[in-house]
């Protein structure tokens, strides 16, 4: 089940990419939506984060394409959002909360500028969106992993893209921040901005997202939430691993074959 | 002392220029240390150190001087090859990264060694004062020399204040770095540089084997003291310089010393002050402020105990002996007998002729921690369904964290109750 979008944002054209050379997701070909919540859902190890990671130009493509707005990402990178999982920083760093906030002012400002005050004010501004402004002067090592996440969502915000791509935001959060982050996202998708989100949570997700991405090492559907939410579908995602594209995955890793021919 | 003063007057002109010589480059390389160890790439450094050594000996028998330049350039090439050397061997085999260093560190080490010792005997007469770069000495360090390495130092200081923007960031977060469109790669490359750089400059003052300090410890120690970067690496400076100082000084008075090592030992000295010293995060720090809650821990109790006497026989404000406290809960008699004296003088109780009464302060807070004793067994009770007769440890440790807050929210939650899970009163 494959619905394509009107006007799409982000077009996927027979991705393939791997980890150490093995394959994690295959032939990925889909368009999503401007103005959309879209939820990319699978079980552990499908490639959801793979996925994004592609779509931000951080690994390596075996095959195929990505363009954003119709460009390719470089042309566009000032317009797009990246929020990395909140693990894979170490926040036992020595910097304060507002500093890293700033940080989503650093793409604009460009080598060798510094933040001015504008850009100050931004960043008080996002953190002030997210309910942190009275952390903006704490280290970071002294927030729980609710407000850690609003932090990432804070930084985000400050780049004022109009395209965001979202890793896991919802994980490790409490009720509050839940609740807090998704009305912030249903209000950047009013105002036509498009948010791409991967999300575990089956449960919660049929409440957040308009759209739905189903994957599981390769594409099985990718629609409106009420096409594409299903009974048969979600069975077809979650029952049973594809066996046969893990084998064969693992086999191109071991033989370090490249997935595809040069000549 | 005497030499001290004579030292710090700076009136042999020499003795200054080695002394700003041994600052500069110590400082320096403590700054470039600090990303590098922000990184959590400490070893790297150690790796680059050692593998100076067959760069200068080549740079040495090529050019047949020791024209600070060349020895540099030697340097620097066999520095960056090992580096490159490191991350192709980590990238393109099933070897983790520590291996790799651990073997290209040796290779290249056991390397210099060999040319190093053939230089020695060749009979070169240039050749003397090469084995300086071994372990360091400050005192080489004028003339010609001084102007190289500084001209060096002050190049890599440029730089990193130019780029410490980006090189925080790639630090903290090089995957949002790179999403944000920086040139993630060419800044690596860049503080890979810089921190051969740092190695190379830092040679003539510390030595090769043990630069690798120079690197690490004064951004180690610093951390003890800051949470903010742009400080540390202030501070990490500071440090260095004071080391640098210190080498200078062993380079004046004992001439015939190696200055690495003494460099090393006064930053060492001063990391390990930081360890222990340093305010929140230091060891001793951290042990008063265990002992602190302890001694709150402990004082709470007593006012419990003695509010618990009151609700027995219905007179909160009678006098207690120390033996009826213990009789209510026993608390050995030294810490007991501190305890009191700690309430005393926050006027919570008063002493009389050997015994002890609430004031009404002091009731007041006995009271409090006995409510919030008896809200958390009856929420732990109620919403955790967990028996009565186990939710008395518990409550025990829960008591004394609760803020007003959560006080109220329990009180809120649980419909303003008046009994605990075993009957007794809950005061308000």
């Amino acid at each position: 089940m494959k619905i394509e979008a009107k006007d799409p944002v982000v077009e996927f054209h027979d991705l393939t990419a791997s980890y150490d050379k093995k394959p994690v997701l295959w032939n990925i070909d889909m368009t999503l939506p401007q103005g959309a919540l879209i939820g990319i859902i699978g079980p552990n190890g499908a490639g959801k984060s793979t996925l994004i990671k592609a779509a931000m130009g951080l690994l390596p493509l075996a095959s195929g394409y990505v363009r954003l707005f119709d460009r390719p990402l470089d042309e566009v990178r000032r317009r797009v959002s990246y929020v990395p999982q909140r693990e894979t920083v170490d926040w036992d760093f020595p910097t304060a909360v507002l500093d890293v906030v700033l940080m989503g002012r650093y793409g604009r400002l460009g080598l060798l500028a510094r933040p001015g005050k504008a850009d100050r004010e931004i960043a008080r501004e996002c953190l002030r969106k997210v309910g942190m402004e009275a952390f903006a002067r704490r280290q970071i090592s002294q927030l729980s992993g609710g407000q850690q996440q609003r932090v990432f969502l804070a930084r985000a915000l400050a780049q004022e893209a109009d395209l965001y791509f979202m890793d896991e935001p919802f994980s490790g959060v409490d009720a509050a921040t839940e609740s807090a982050i998704l009305s912030i996202l249903q209000e950047m998708t009013a105002q036509q901005k498009t948010v791409v989100v991967v999300h575990h949570d089956l449960q919660s997700a049929a409440e957040f997202f308009d759209w739905i991405v189903l994957l599981n090492m390769r594409l099985v559907a990718s629609g409106p939430i009420e096409k594409v939410f299903t009974p048969d579908l979600l069975q077809e995602t979650y029952g049973g691993k594809l066996t046969v594209l893990s084998e064969v995955g693992e086999l191109v890793r071991k033989r370090q074959i490249p997935s595809r021919e040069k000549y | 002392m005497e030499r001290l003063i004579e030292f710090l007057s700076f009136r042999d002109p020499s003795v200054l220029s080695v002394t700003i010589g041994a600052i500069l480059l110590t400082a320096s390389s403590a700054v470039v240390g600090t990303f590098t160890f922000l990184k959590k790439k400490a070893l790297v450094g150690d790796a680059v150190a050692h593998s100076v050594l067959p760069g200068i000996c080549l740079a040495f028998l090529l050019s047949g001087t020791k024209n600070p330049i060349f020895l540099i350039g030697g340097a620097f090439a066999t520095g960056w090859i090992s580096l490159l050397l490191v991350d192709k061997i980590s990238m393109r085999s099933k070897l983790k990264e520590d291996t790799a260093i651990a073997l290209i560190l040796s290779v290249f080490f056991g390397l210099g060694i060999l040319l190093l010792t053939y230089i020695q005997h060749s009979g070169n007469a240039a050749q003397t004062g090469l084995d300086s770069f071994l372990f360091g000495k400050a005192a080489a360090l004028v003339g010609q020399d001084l102007l190289v390495f500084g001209v060096v130092a002050v190049v890599l200081l440029l730089a990193v204040t130019l780029f410490f923007k980006e090189l925080k960031l790639i630090a903290f977060d090089p995957a949002f770095a790179r999403a944000l469109g920086l040139p993630v790669y060419g800044i690596d490359l860049l503080l890979t540089t810089l921190t051969v750089l740092a190695v190379v400059t830092g040679i003539q003052a510390v030595g090769v084997v043990l630069m690798a300090a120079m690197l690490i410890t004064p951004a180690a120690a610093a951390r003890f003291w800051t949470d903010d970067a742009l400080h540390m690496t202030l501070l990490a400076a500071t440090l260095g310089a004071l080391s640098g100082l210190a080498g200078a000084f062993v380079s004046y008075a004992a001439p015939a010393m190696p200055t690495g090592p003494w460099i090393v030992m006064v930053v060492s000295v001063l990391a390990m002050l930081s360890f222990f010293f340093a305010p929140r995060r230091g060891i001793v720090s951290r042990w008063f402020q265990q002992r602190q809650l302890q001694h709150t821990i402990l004082d709470e109790n007593v006012l419990k105990a003695l509010y618990h006497l009151g609700e027995a026989d219905d007179d909160m404000f009678r006098d207690r002996s120390l033996e009826q406290i213990i009789a209510r809960r026993f608390f050995p008699r030294r810490p007991l007998r501190r305890a009191l004296q700690r309430l005393q003088r926050r006027k919570l109780v008063q002493r009389r002729n050997g015994t002890w009464r609430f004031t009404k302060a002091g009731q007041q807070k006995g009271q409090r921690m006995v409510r919030l004793h008896r809200l958390w067994e009856l929420y732990l009770s109620r919403y955790l369904e967990i028996a009565p007769d186990h939710v008395h440890e518990d409550a025990e440790t829960i008591e004394h964290i609760l803020t007003p807050e959560l006080e109220q929210e329990l009180a809120r939650q649980l419909d303003f109750p008046e009994r605990d899970p075993h009957q007794s009163k809950i005061p308000s």
